[in-house]
């Protein structure tokens, strides 16, 4: 069957039968470099397009409708605009961290793709601490954020920053936690381990109602600590300007806003894998004909298929939920969610070594 | 891939940001004066220093998720062979979330969680 393999496979003979290894290694580090940002420009063009259509869907309005059909160039002449603004460095700004604090949420934004399985044997480096390496790099992006808002030498940011690190600090742990539910079901951190041990059903079928707490404990988490509504209190505009990028303009901003969206794509991306499946088909049991049929869509279709579902529903809390104030958030964190994932956790272990889960 | 692969990939988001930004710089004409490069304060002048005082319960919650964090560590590999010894490690890891969670109650009734 066609797959995505076959291609990278086929490429990789390819170069190693016609250059020297050095040479190989180096045009497939440079296909990879190229990959990651050819990914970058189209999620953040995509994911920023659904974002404005889903919103103006939910509030009974059209959205974008001008640039191109259905207004799909939108995002692409927002870019253009963005590239001829000035971008300004305000005086007053401690410079070198200013301007740092952009490369550092974007470069954190592009190391966790590493781990993450795109299709079946698409992945740019099967580590075997995948988990370990997403969950520990991830959380790396709050001190971008924080060397942004304390550079900036303003009220806003500073207090935006100060709200975001607190916020993704907390609710780390409860995303930790309930993707530990998880690890103690499949017994590794390899991420194609992870989705080996789902072929015959997804984690959230399999594991009971212990993993449907974790899954909903860490989409939860994921949406706080990507700065989202009703999380978005770190950059809440009614009250704080933008939070921390207040003084950021121009392409800064551009990128700042971009790595948000990726880091969204990369948590949805996360709880997919772990909890959906990730590029798994949907099978039921020994139903073969329906499996069948299942198989002969392409795996990169149903993982996007279920990372761009896991995204649409944090842009649907959105439009649901009002904002929290800072103290209900820290309260939901330490009094509800954090001692919920511990016992939780502790629960899966006792299935997991009952030996109860499918 | 082995790990060359996350140098490729800083690079890349180096090389990404850096022409981003060098490419805008190029194309822009930049102006300064003396209003425009002042912290923005929803257009008032600015007042006082722009460093200040924030809630010292921000540090309370960095100290609480220090501990919990250190746990998280532990509790990564304990996953990954859980399932392997069994029981024994079932009731240690109770053990060690039935202290962890004392000195949590401790801090909550000393009201570290309240915010104020």
């Amino acid at each position: 069957m066609w797959s995505l393999q076959n291609i990278t496979d086929n490429i990789h003979d390819w170069l190693y039968a016609t250059f020297n290894p050095t040479v190989a290694m180096l045009i497939e580090y440079a296909i990879i470099g190229a990959l990651a940002i050819g990914l970058f420009a189209m999620l953040g063009l995509v994911l920023i397009y659904m974002e404005r259509k889903v919103s103006a869907w939910m509030q009974l309005r059209l959205g974008p409708n001008r640039v191109g059909p259905k207004g799909i160039f939108q995002t692409t002449a927002d870019t253009l605009k963005l590239i001829v603004k000035e971008g300004m460095t305000p005086t007053g700004v401690d410079k070198l961290l200013f301007n740092l604090a952009p490369f550092i949420v974007m470069i954190v934004a592009m190391v966790v793709l590493a781990p993450l399985m795109f299709a079946k044997g698409f992945q740019i480096w099967d580590l075997n601490i995948g988990v370990f390496f997403i969950t520990a790099t991830s959380s790396l992006s709050v001190i971008g954020i924080l060397m942004a808002g304390w550079a900036s030498n303003n009220k806003y940011s500073l207090l935006g920053a100060m709200r975001s690190g607190a916020q993704i600090v907390s609710y780390e742990l409860s995303a930790g936690l309930s993707v530990l539910a998880i690890i103690v079901l499949t017994g590794s951190l390899r991420l194609s381990d992870i989705i080996n041990s789902q072929e015959n059903g997804w984690w959230i079928f399999k594991g009971h109602i212990p993993v449907w707490i974790a899954f909903v404990i860490y989409i939860i988490a994921v949406t706080a600590e990507t700065n989202r509504a009703p999380f978005d209190l770190a950059e809440a505009e009614s009250e704080l300007t933008a939070g921390f990028h207040t003084e950021y303009s121009g392409m800064k901003f551009a990128l700042f806003f971009l790595a948000e969206y990726v880091n969204i794509f990369v948590v949805c991306a996360l709880g997919a894998t772990l909890f959906l499946g990730g590029w798994m088909p949907l099978h039921f049991g020994t139903n073969t004909r329906f499996n069948e049929v299942m198989d002969y869509i392409p795996s990169s279709v149903w993982f996007f298929g279920k990372t761009f579902f896991l995204i649409f529903v944090i842009m649907w809390f959105r439009w649901t939920f009002p904002r929290l104030r800072i103290d209900q958030l820290l309260n939901l964190e330490w009094k509800y969610l954090l001692p919920i994932s511990m016992i939780n956790l502790l629960l899966v272990t006792f299935i997991a070594i009952m030996n109860w889960h499918f | 891939m082995g790990a060359g692969s996350l140098i490729a990939l800083i690079i890349a988001a180096i090389a990404f940001s850096g022409i981003a930004i060098l490419v805008a710089k190029l194309v822009t004409k930049a102006t300064t004066n003396k209003q425009k490069g002042e912290p923005y304060e929803c257009g008032v002048t600015t007042q006082g220093p722009s460093w200040i005082q924030f809630n010292v319960g921000y540090y309370l919650f960095a100290l609480l998720f220090l501990i919990f964090d250190v746990e998280l560590i532990f509790l990564f590999p304990w996953a990954v062979v859980v399932k392997k010894i069994g029981w024994i490690a079932l009731i240690e890891v109770g053990i060690f979330f039935l202290i962890l969670f004392t000195g949590f109650l401790y801090a909550h009734k000393k009201g570290a969680l309240k915010w104020k």
